[in-house]
């Protein structure tokens, strides 16, 4: 059973008061609040076997090496990856991207070649794609995004030519929260013989993600967003993709063998992970995917989607208001973005933070897509397992006072 | 946060000082904040005897941004250029009156940094040194 009230026991901030009342936390799309039992576990690292990983001779390195190691295995599984071979530990969601953009885009794309990824996307997965197409000579093609985050697939369609090697595309806006129909796109962009990559910076912290399952051929994601620590991303991507691509970063770690002419990189994963890694992290986000998995996926997406329901719902009817993103909760996650009259977001943020609740405004790190929509800012909501229907009320009351203070 | 919101800047941000356009403006400016997507111009008449003699500004942004830009219109009309030249940081919050972290900051000195630009040819560069001694 799914029991928010004894989960909220488990993630010591929420006890907390911020302006004389209870944190009302609703940002968990920026980064979501970490269990104890994660605080633990990096905690007992430093403690107990502290040390450097992959050669040391003493117990304690050994140790951290084996419990280094047990997480990406941990990780690989909550993916369903085919090996732990194929999971590569960066330091968030964007190096991720980053990794893919410098090392297989800059290797396979050349002029003319093209890269397609949609309107909505987050900064990490468009600044580096133009990049890369700046440097090769490729071009970058956004599939048009409506208020609804309905994708313009005809679009899409017409532009499926085999010029096209990468589609680039977000698994759940962190703006619109839409989830796009990814497995369509994935089997389209397979049949002209490109690859796909799946930014799920925002699906895997919020719903089953199992990379088999969409044959998807890259996946990245964030820790911090998954309640584990800041500090660590993952990259997932097939073996033979990974083998094919040569390093992003050198140094230590990630080679075998080193001569003053030249040297020979390591097997996966470590090719990839150069210089000392973040091992307290990785060994925390170990523990977030079993807590995670404990939960079970499926019911964390349930009551999502049962939040978002009521978010919206209650949300609908606050005066002024303008909701951006399906209204359909099945079609979407907990991140809602909106508008309050002609009420600067920043203003939003600031009033309802004084009534103890914490919303995000700005771009969100998507400025395209609200220059689309003619949009500065807007204020986001966001749930996460923590998050109870009350603190719903409670933000639709804050709303409610900004209008009174605020409403011209 | 009701402290935020105090009523000399809800005054202001709801009955904004000089709020428009000049027809006739001797110098005119506009700023963003592309962080935030605030956009603020000043207007000013500067008469023979180095005087502002008119001023507005227009734009659109936060409710602090909005209100420091009405109250620093109130502050320089009727000064001379080099009045206006010393107004300083400070001053803006000062009249604001509240405590303002470093986002917020940034909404409270567009005005200042408009007229500063607009007003002496300031450039960036130098609007961000001064940032550094803040
Ligand atoms: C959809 C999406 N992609 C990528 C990122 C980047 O994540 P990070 O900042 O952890 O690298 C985010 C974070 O907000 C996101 O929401």
């Amino acid at each position: 059973m799914f029991n928010t009230t004894e989960i909220r026991q488990d993630f010591p901030i929420l006890r907390q008061q911020t302006h004389g009342k209870p944190l009302t936390y609703l940002d968990s799309t920026a980064s979501s609040q970490k269990p104890q039992c994660v605080i633990d576990a990096m905690n007992d690292f430093y403690c107990h076997y502290n040390a450097n990983v992959h050669r040391g001779i003493y117990q304690i390195s050994e140790q951290a090496s084996a419990a280094y190691e047990n997480a990406r295995k941990k990780i690989g599984r909550f993916i369903n990856a085919h090996s732990w071979r194929e999971v590569i530990f960066t330091r968030n969601a964007t190096e991720s991207i980053n990794l893919v953009a410098y090392s297989w885009g800059l290797t396979n794309l050349k002029a003319g070649d093209v890269i397609i990824t949609t309107e909505m996307e987050h900064h990490a997965n468009l600044v580096p794609w133009q990049q890369v197409a700046a440097r090769t000579g490729a071009q970058v093609k956004y599939i048009p995004v409506n208020e609804q985050g309905q994708l313009d697939l005809a679009m899409f369609d017409q532009w499926l030519t085999p010029s096209v090697k990468l589609v680039a595309i977000t698994h759940m806006s962190n703006v619109l929260g839409v989830i796009p129909p990814v497995e369509e796109i994935i089997t389209k962009a397979h049949s002209i013989g490109a690859l796909f990559l799946l930014d799920g910076a925002q699906s895997v912290p919020h719903m089953p993600v199992d990379v088999q399952a969409l044959a998807c051929d890259f996946l990245a994601f964030s820790s911090h967003k998954m309640l584990g620590p800041t500090g660590l991303g993952v990259l997932w991507a097939r073996q033979d993709i990974l083998t094919a691509m040569p390093p992003f970063m050198t140094g230590g770690d990630m080679i075998k063998q080193v001569t003053l002419s030249g040297c020979t990189w390591n097997d996966l994963p470590w090719k990839f992970e150069a210089g000392t890694p973040a091992i307290a992290e990785a060994i925390g986000l170990g523990v977030a995917v079993d807590y995670l998995s404990k939960l079970g996926m499926t019911n964390v997406r349930q009551h999502e989607i049962e939040m978002t329901g009521y978010a919206l719902e209650r949300l609908s009817q606050v005066e002024g208001i303008h909701i951006y993103g399906p209204f359909d909760p099945q079609l979407r996650g907990g991140a809602i973005s909106f508008t309050l009259g002609d009420i600067h977001p920043h203003d939003v943020a600031a009033v309802l933070d004084g009534e103890g609740i914490a919303v995000r405004a700005g771009h969100h790190c998507a400025m395209p897509i609200h220059d689309k929509f003619g949009l500065p800012a807007t204020t986001r909501a966001s749930f996460y397992v923590y998050n109870l229907p009350e603190e719903i009320d409670r933000l639709v009351i804050g709303l409610d006072k900004t209008r009174e203070l605020l409403g011209k | 946060m009701d402290d935020f919101y105090r009523e000399n800047i809800l005054d202001h941000y709801r009955h904004p000082r000089h709020a428009g356009k000049l027809a006739n403006p001797t110098h005119s400016h506009e700023e963003h904040n592309p962080l935030c997507g605030d956009v603020l111009r000043i207007d000013l008449h500067i008469n023979e005897g180095q005087v502002i003699d008119d001023v507005a500004f227009s734009g659109k942004g936060c409710a602090i941004s909005q209100a420091s830009a009405s109250m620093l219109t109130e502050m320089i009309i009727g000064k001379t250029t080099d009045q206006a030249k010393q107004i300083g940081k400070e001053d803006i919050l000062e009249a604001l009156g509240i405590e303002i972290g470093p986002v917020r900051l940034k909404c409270a000195l567009l005005s200042l940094k408009t007229l500063k630009m607009g007003l002496y040819g300031l450039s960036e560069a130098d609007w961000q040194k001064d940032d550094e001694t803040w």
